[in-house]
């Protein structure tokens, strides 16, 4: 049975000017034991869908659709019961390593109190618990590491005690958004290092939300390209990275500096900018920007169509063999 | 000699406790007119501190920073030596490195020397264009535009004094993807057709490596390698180069994990004895951790900081240099 | 996901306020501030009765000859309180304008100059802080003497410090910032970006904090007034016309119209600045049109 099935998800938010939907009818679905990346630059829904699973969504945000997980429908749970899985069943890291710890706790006292309070530890077995996970995630001298403040542990660290913390209680889902932005790259590949040794041991599936492809490329099984509150393409990470279809990630890809490639040519920039919420083009919301766009793609949006290897929304699908 | 010149820049500051950071332990490079010099380093390195002292905010402990043959020295109250106009800078966070309550073009006329009074709209519109923003920003307020446009501005405002070396502090690391090519290639245009000097800080190597003709890396307060961009990637001559190189991930959809150092950048008010990289250097023998390096020229016009490699000597390559 | 410039549609310019003044609450503040302000303007044809004017038999509640009743000397309550807003109102209004320059002169020269000029100013501010407002203004009034005028100088003694420190803090911050820095090594000298960047970045705050300064300078005006140091009678006053009306609780609208006259006014002055702040804020982002590739 998948771990997470997300089906129709539409969220619209509460602006000044009236109701601006982000996230316009999205469906995928997380296997056990699987990375799962979604991919997206800035203003693409991807964060803001997560939140709407999670119940974290501002003051008059409207969620529709389903979100199935295990026994449990996230859209519309009642905050009490999402308290009672969000830790326990599900968990979430965030990009900032800084502020998603509590400065003024000790990392022994955060770790054991999220302990205690799901799983019903007393105290001693909480404490080996905390050396446990500490050891899990390679911070070294866990039992001194304990009686420290997050503030003395450096960037990198910081984010391995966050993600101790998010599954001190066995989760099946973590969702990790932006995991490695903010750190250097060197740091980068240890936390990805880590992250994949944890869920092949842990049996557990990860959410992986980015905009960088290259973090999804080393590690996500499976990725989703989100474009203005839309999938518009998603498959196995093989297919899509290294063969993609859509123009938007066929364009994004081309714009990254490939570590090896020519450096004589500019790099190919993406003409124009991502559309604003709530002022999407009709029709498909990345034909102003296509160079393949033709005139049903100014006025139907594209459905996401399965193929054979992928789930593509294009009406012309320049790429195809 | 025209262009920026550091030689054995040396910069304090007082951190927490009063307790002094050497943020800078001895840096050289230089900045020629026409070429794009990256200097890349990973956090707390000191890239940052090194492109403040490099413009004159902030004050060097020891070592000269030139600029076109002037000392260039740290901002007083007084107005900037008119000869240093010429060296500006781009900072990284577009969004509070220009004022919100002044329009874009206000700001941009900042620039504009005061004699060509009559000249100033024209001039305007000419660098809104060469950055590649339309005539009407000129008059809305910083809010009303992107990232991207933000450093666009920027750049306009720097680009209006007629630099001969602009000095960028991370100016793509807040960009989205898109922003960031567009503005990485108009970064490298100016540069040629300009016949314009930039230091371009960057954490972002492979960035660099498309727009920066000479490359500087930073571990610790130290330049550790300079050389031309296309043989530091091919063949690096610093241990350090080497594994930010290797730990760049590829986005090629073929599920490799890049290689991690081991290890964490010591507290720079305590480095290592010896070799400041020796600790986490999967090559290092026993001179490293006696004695520390200094940046020695190699020939072909590089140079690194590491025993491995002889001064005078081509580059030896380090794949298989392990004790 | 914070970046996304959201793009607001602008309603079509009608007689309409900008989004930031559509709040309720600021309407309502507007609305008040500006009654009052027409009151006190046209007190004399608004008024119906002279307000020193004695009528027997005194004390007389309201009736639809006297609105608010007569005072214990058969004085028109309305009258007076209407006439009050002429006494109330401008001097509230100069003092906080005053109060907000010296205070914003001297903090802004406390950041600019930093050291000893910092340090010794600084310290004069944080004295008058070491007190409670109210007792020092009645200290200050009492050795210059009753009356409005001395009620007035007192209350901007005490209230400049508020001013300073929010200026001072303002000059050191924005004088940090990487426009000023970027102005400077344009060329241009501290002192121009004072002028240019730094100053304008200033007076927003600076405005909101006296907008709800006002507020607490009517207050302590009609309490000044009310202890007897300030507004002397038979001047019209609603501070001092509350303590009239404390010794006659009996005739409870001698008292009790005046107070919410002070009432009506400080929540108008206090929602007008809240919404204040949002206007100062560039929030309503709209996206400049890339230009055709």
């Amino acid at each position: 049975m998948s771990t997470l099935t997300v089906d129709g998800l539409r969220v619209r938010l509460r602006t000044p000017a009236g109701e601006v939907t982000i996230v316009d009818g999205v469906d995928y679905v997380v296997e056990p034991g699987e990375v799962f990346g979604i991919a997206g630059e800035s203003g693409s829904g991807k964060t803001i869908s997560m939140l709407a699973l999670l119940g974290l969504l501002p003051d008059g945000a409207k969620v529709e659709g389903q979100a199935r997980f295990g026994d449990h429908e996230l859209i519309g749970m009642p905050a009490s019961q999402l308290r009672r899985i969000s830790g326990r069943e599900l968990a979430m890291v965030f990009q900032d390593p800084f502020t998603s710890l509590h400065p003024m706790l000790t990392v022994g006292r955060q770790l054991t109190e999220h302990v205690r309070l799901h799983l019903g530890l007393d105290r001693n077995a909480a404490r080996r618990r905390a050396i446990e996970l500490l050891e899990d995630v390679r911070i070294p001298d866990p039992a001194a590491a304990l009686h420290r403040y997050p503030h003395q542990f450096s960037g990198g660290m910081r984010q391995r005690l966050a993600i101790a913390i998010a599954l001190a209680c066995g989760p099946r889902l973590l969702i990790a958004d932006e995991p490695t932005t903010a750190l250097d790259v060197t740091v980068q590949a240890g936390i990805l290092r880590l992250l994949d040794r944890l869920r092949r041991e842990h049996e557990l599936s990860v959410v992986l939300i980015t905009h960088d492809l290259g973090v999804m490329s080393a590690i996500a099984d499976r990725v989703s390209i989100f474009y203005a509150g839309r999938v518009v393409e998603s498959g196995s990470r093989h297919d899509i990275l290294r063969t993609p279809r859509h123009p938007y990630t066929h364009a994004l890809l081309d714009a990254l500096p490939h570590p090896e490639g020519d450096t004589n040519r500019p790099l190919i920039a993406i003409a124009g900018a991502p559309p604003t919420p709530g002022r999407l083009p009709l029709g498909c919301a990345f034909h102003p920007r296509c160079a393949f766009s033709q005139e049903v793609c100014h006025t139907v949006v594209p459905p996401l169509d399965e193929h054979r290897d992928r789930r593509l929304a294009c009406h012309v699908d320049p790429f195809s063999k | 000699m025209r262009g920026l010149a550091l030689q054995d820049v040396v910069v304090d500051y007082h951190g927490r406790d009063g307790v002094r950071v050497r943020a800078v332990a001895g840096a050289s490079l230089s900045v020629d007119p026409g070429r794009v010099v990256g200097l890349v380093g990973e956090s707390g390195c000191g890239k940052s501190t090194l492109a403040r002292a490099a413009v004159g905010l902030v004050a060097t402990a020891a070592g000269t920073v030139t600029f076109d043959g002037s000392v260039v020295t740290p901002l007083t109250r007084r107005a900037r030596p008119a000869e240093l106009v010429r060296l500006q800078m781009v900072f990284q966070n577009p969004y509070s490195s220009l004022n919100p309550r002044r329009t874009a073009g206000s700001q941009i006329a900042d620039g504009i020397p005061s004699a060509g009074r009559r000249q100033r709209g024209p001039r305007l519109q000419e660098l809104l264009e060469l950055v590649g923003l339309p005539t009407t920003a000129a008059s809305r307020f910083p809010h009303e535009f992107s990232g991207g446009q933000r450093q666009r501005i920027a750049l306009a405002r720097a680009l209006a004094a007629d630099p001969a070396v602009i000095v960028l502090d991370e100016p793509l690391a807040s960009l989205d993807a898109s922003a960031q090519a567009q503005l990485a290639n108009l970064l490298g245009e100016l540069a040629h057709t300009l016949d314009l000097g930039m230091l371009l800080i960057s954490h972002d190597l492979a960035i660099v490596r498309h727009v920066a003709d000479d490359v500087c890396v930073m571990y610790l307060g130290r330049i550790v390698e300079s050389s031309s961009t296309q043989p530091l990637w091919t063949a690096p001559a610093h241990p350090y180069s080497e594994a930010l190189i290797a730990a760049v991930p590829h986005a090629d959809g073929a599920g490799e994990i890049p290689a991690s150092l081991p290890g964490e950048v010591p507290d720079p008010t305590r480095p290592p004895r010896g070799c400041r990289f020796h600790p986490r250097c999967p090559y290092a023998f026993d001179r490293c951790t006696r004695e520390d390096p200094v940046l020695v020229a190699l020939d072909d016009g590089r140079a690194a900081a590491c025993f491995l490699q002889a001064e005078g000597a081509g580059v030896r390559p380090l794949a298989g240099s392990g004790t | 996901m914070s970046d996304v410039a959201l793009n607001i549609r602008r309603a079509p310019r009608r007689l309409r306020l900008p989004a930031e003044w559509r709040q309720p609450l600021a309407i309502i503040g507007i609305v008040i501030a500006v009654a009052w302000l027409v009151i006190a303007i046209f007190a004399p044809l608004i008024a119906p009765a002279d307000p020193l004017a004695q009528v027997y038999p005194p004390a007389q509640g309201p009736s639809s000859h006297h609105l608010f009743g007569t005072d214990e000397l058969g004085r028109d309550v309305l009258s007076r309180v209407i006439y009050g807003s002429r006494v109330s109102l401008p001097i509230a209004l100069a003092l906080v304008a005053f109060a907000a320059t010296i205070g914003t002169t001297v903090g802004a020269v406390a950041g600019y100059f930093r050291g000893v000029a910092d340090g010794v100013l600084m310290r004069t501010a944080d004295l008058v802080f070491a007190f409670p407002p109210i007792i020092l203004a009645m200290v200050v009034a009492a050795v210059l003497g009753r009356g409005l005028f001395n009620a007035a100088l007192a209350i901007v003694v005490v209230a400049w410090p508020s001013y300073a420190r929010v200026a001072r803090g303002l000059v050191l911050s924005v004088g940090d910032s990487e426009y000023v820095q970027s102005a400077r090594l344009l060329g241009a000298t501290s002192r121009r970006t004072l002028f240019r960047d730094v100053l304008p970045n200033v007076a927003g705050p600076i405005f909101v904090l006296a907008t709800l300064d006002l507020a607490n300078a009517i207050l302590l005006l009609s309490g000044l007034s009310f202890l007897g140091l300030g507004a002397q009678p038979p001047q019209a006053e609603w501070g001092s016309m509350v303590a009239e009306g404390t010794q006659y609780f009996q005739w409870w609208w001698i008292g009790t119209f005046p107070g919410l006259a002070i009432f009506t006014v400080v929540l108008a002055f206090n929602f007008l600045g809240d919404s204040l702040r949002d206007v100062f804020d560039p929030r309503t982002a709209r996206r400049v049109e890339e230009p055709e590739p």
